[in-house]
């Protein structure tokens, strides 16, 4: 209907022709970026259905309770499980630590301005984007023999992990301590705190579901890494359980790797079902992460 | 507001009617008890000037601030008021390139001196910031934390923090949820958890740095009730943009402006009067003072 002013008019059918292009190009836009959304998931889900439709045969208890075999029927993967477990304790026990004390230190103690933090600042981004195989040979040349000398051990292979997802962990946790705002700091200071129980009563529990991400992260790259641990010494045919950190050793990505590389198709068979495992065992650790997130999280400022 | 006395507004710019006493400026100003004779002096600043960096922020201070009285400290934006107020509890040590010189006495000691713990100073000279800063703690943790860390170790805690409570007018409104979380309170109460929360660890001092600029009118009227109740146990002083404020509560005024330094044009904080509050409020001593009260200019 015509209003007698279109000055004040407001509905859609009268400014309709005017804005009717800025309209659609909205849409398009819209509809592009759920596109690129789409694509992504999209991706995902194909990868996960192909690998659990192709890998259903052989997910069962032999997967779990069997040694690899060169017979594709008695093989299993429990010693590539338990690496894989015994793996990412080491790196939670020693990344974790490790990372979060360099990220509080750069973040609450160190001078900005001098200019040997920046360097480490620099070069911890840089350290992140290193190729893996670049620390599989630095694990090989400093952990398992070199100075170190582990040799072919679990402990070599998880210190090398923990070396690959260090920068990630000590980003992922300094944007956790800088995201406490500073109000929170000067409140306990002002009562009389000193800096450490400042940082460590107020800023680290603020900063936990931070962390807790960031450890997500660090752990999730460092299960799914398969050439440093090849480099070190994951032999493919491990029939055994680790018994300790001097153990020799053998991980999932590894033993899936060995498994698609043979001929035979029963084998393929079982690389995708313990594609399954690793997602599984990946998921768990994820589970846990959250729940301390969530269980971390405090009503924001 | 008041029997033809002009309003000192925050925009306001009346003239003073004219009257045979010459100008009366102030207006609601408290009538104060002769609070002179012999008060014991808490904080004297001797040729104070504080730096950040090379910028020179307050030049020459001179000022003695006394016991158990409320002192206030008003001027224009940029006249270093937070920064002194910063000063005397050793805040700005946390802020890079901050320099004092002069001398700060705290009942005569060198606030500055070398044998001096930051961490007691801050124990003894607590802080009330102008945004509400709770940490994102329960209430309880919240009034519970000075003290813990501070090491004291009181016979009950739960007592502590319902004392605290009470001093800061807040017990009331919160005995029943002080295991929720302190931001979910309303900003006035925020802020008088804040005070609680000063108050816990028994300070002498209690620093405020424009407590209720933020608040809403009647959150600030209980704010300053609850000031004049402080002020017998506790020293407070208090930096504030509202003149009708300081008018109010406060004992002592102190006025400093905000003047460009010779040569280089920069703006540097000066204390420009220091008296009791009626005398700043009603005949001061100085056109600047009396200019910026009356509201030609800040």
């Amino acid at each position: 209907m015509n209003s007698a002013s279109s000055r004040y008019a407001i509905t859609k059918e009268h400014r309709g022709g005017e804005r009717a292009g800025d309209r659609r190009k909205a849409r398009i836009f819209q509809g592009l970026m759920f596109f690129s959304l789409a694509i992504g998931i999209l991706t995902l889900a194909v990868l996960l259905i192909q690998v659990f439709v192709e890998g259903w045969p052989r997910l069962n208890m032999e997967l779990l309770t069997n040694f690899p075999s060169r017979r594709p029927a008695r093989s299993g993967a429990q010693s590539a499980i338990f690496g894989t477990i015994w793996l990412m304790g080491i790196v939670m026990a020693t990344a974790v630590p490790l990372g979060f004390g360099a990220a509080i230190y750069l973040e609450e103690y160190a001078d900005p301005k001098r200019w040997y933090n920046r360097l480490i600042e620099l070069n911890i981004q840089n350290l992140a984007a290193v190729p893996s195989i670049v620390y599989g040979i630095l694990g090989l040349a400093f952990l398992a023999r070199g100075p170190f000398g582990l040799g072919r051990t679990l402990l070599a292979g998880g210190l090398t992990l923990t070396l690959l997802v260090l920068p990630i962990v000590i980003i992922s946790g300094r944007e956790a301590i800088r995201a406490v705002p500073n109000s929170i700091r000067q409140a306990a200071f002002a009562l009389g705190a000193t800096k450490w129980q400042t940082v460590s009563r107020q800023v680290l529990p603020a900063a936990i579901p931070g962390m807790a991400t960031g450890t997500i992260l660090g752990l999730s790259r460092a299960i799914g890494e398969t050439a440093p641990l090849i480099l070190l010494g994951a032999l493919t045919f491990v029939t055994f359980n680790p018994d300790g950190l001097t153990s020799q050793f053998t991980a999932l990505p590894v033993q899936i790797f060995n498994w698609i590389s043979r001929p035979q198709e029963e084998f393929k068979v079982l690389a995708a079902a313990a594609i399954v495992v690793l997602l599984v065992v990946l998921l768990a650790m994820n589970s846990v992460a959250i729940w301390l997130r969530n269980r971390f999280y405090q009503r924001r400022w | 507001m008041t029997q033809g006395w002009p309003q000192v507004t925050q925009d306001g710019r009346e003239d003073p009617p004219a009257t045979s006493e010459g100008p009366r400026i102030a207006t609601e100003v408290k009538p104060r008890e002769d609070t002179d004779t012999a008060t014991e002096t808490v904080f004297r600043l001797d040729g104070v000037h504080v730096f950040y960096g090379s910028f020179l922020a307050l030049r020459g201070v001179n000022l003695d601030i006394p016991a158990r009285q409320i002192t206030a400290l008003i001027g224009p934006s940029g006249c270093g008021k937070s920064t002194l107020i910063r000063c005397l509890n050793r805040m700005n040590d946390l802020i890079l390139g901050a320099r004092v010189e002069g001398k700060i006495h705290y009942h005569g000691q060198d606030l500055y001196g070398d044998d001096v713990d930051p961490v007691e100073v801050r124990r003894r000279i607590g802080m009330v910031f102008q945004k509400p800063n709770p940490f994102p703690k329960s209430i309880y943790e919240n009034i519970a934390f000075g003290p813990r860390v501070i090491g004291m170790k009181p016979a009950s805690m739960d007592e502590l923090v319902e004392e605290s409570l009470r001093r800061a007018a807040l017990w009331d409104e919160v005995k029943d949820k002080l295991k929720q979380n302190a931001l979910a309170l309303s900003g006035g109460q925020q802020q008088r958890l804040c005070i609680a929360r000063a108050i816990a660890v028994e300070p002498d001092v209690i620093l405020m740095d424009e407590p209720a600029s933020a608040l809403d009118p009647v959150s600030t009227g209980r704010i300053e009730d609850l000031m004049e109740q402080l002020k017998q146990d506790y020293t407070i002083v208090i930096v504030t943009h509202n003149m009708q404020q300081a008018a109010r509560i406060s004992d002592r005024t102190a006025f400093f402006n905000a003047e460009p330094a010779e040569g280089t044009g920069d703006r540097t904080g000066l204390l420009v009067e220091y008296d009791r509050t009626d005398t700043i409020f009603t005949h001061p001593a100085d056109r600047r003072t009396e200019d910026y009260i009356t509201g030609r200019f800040g």
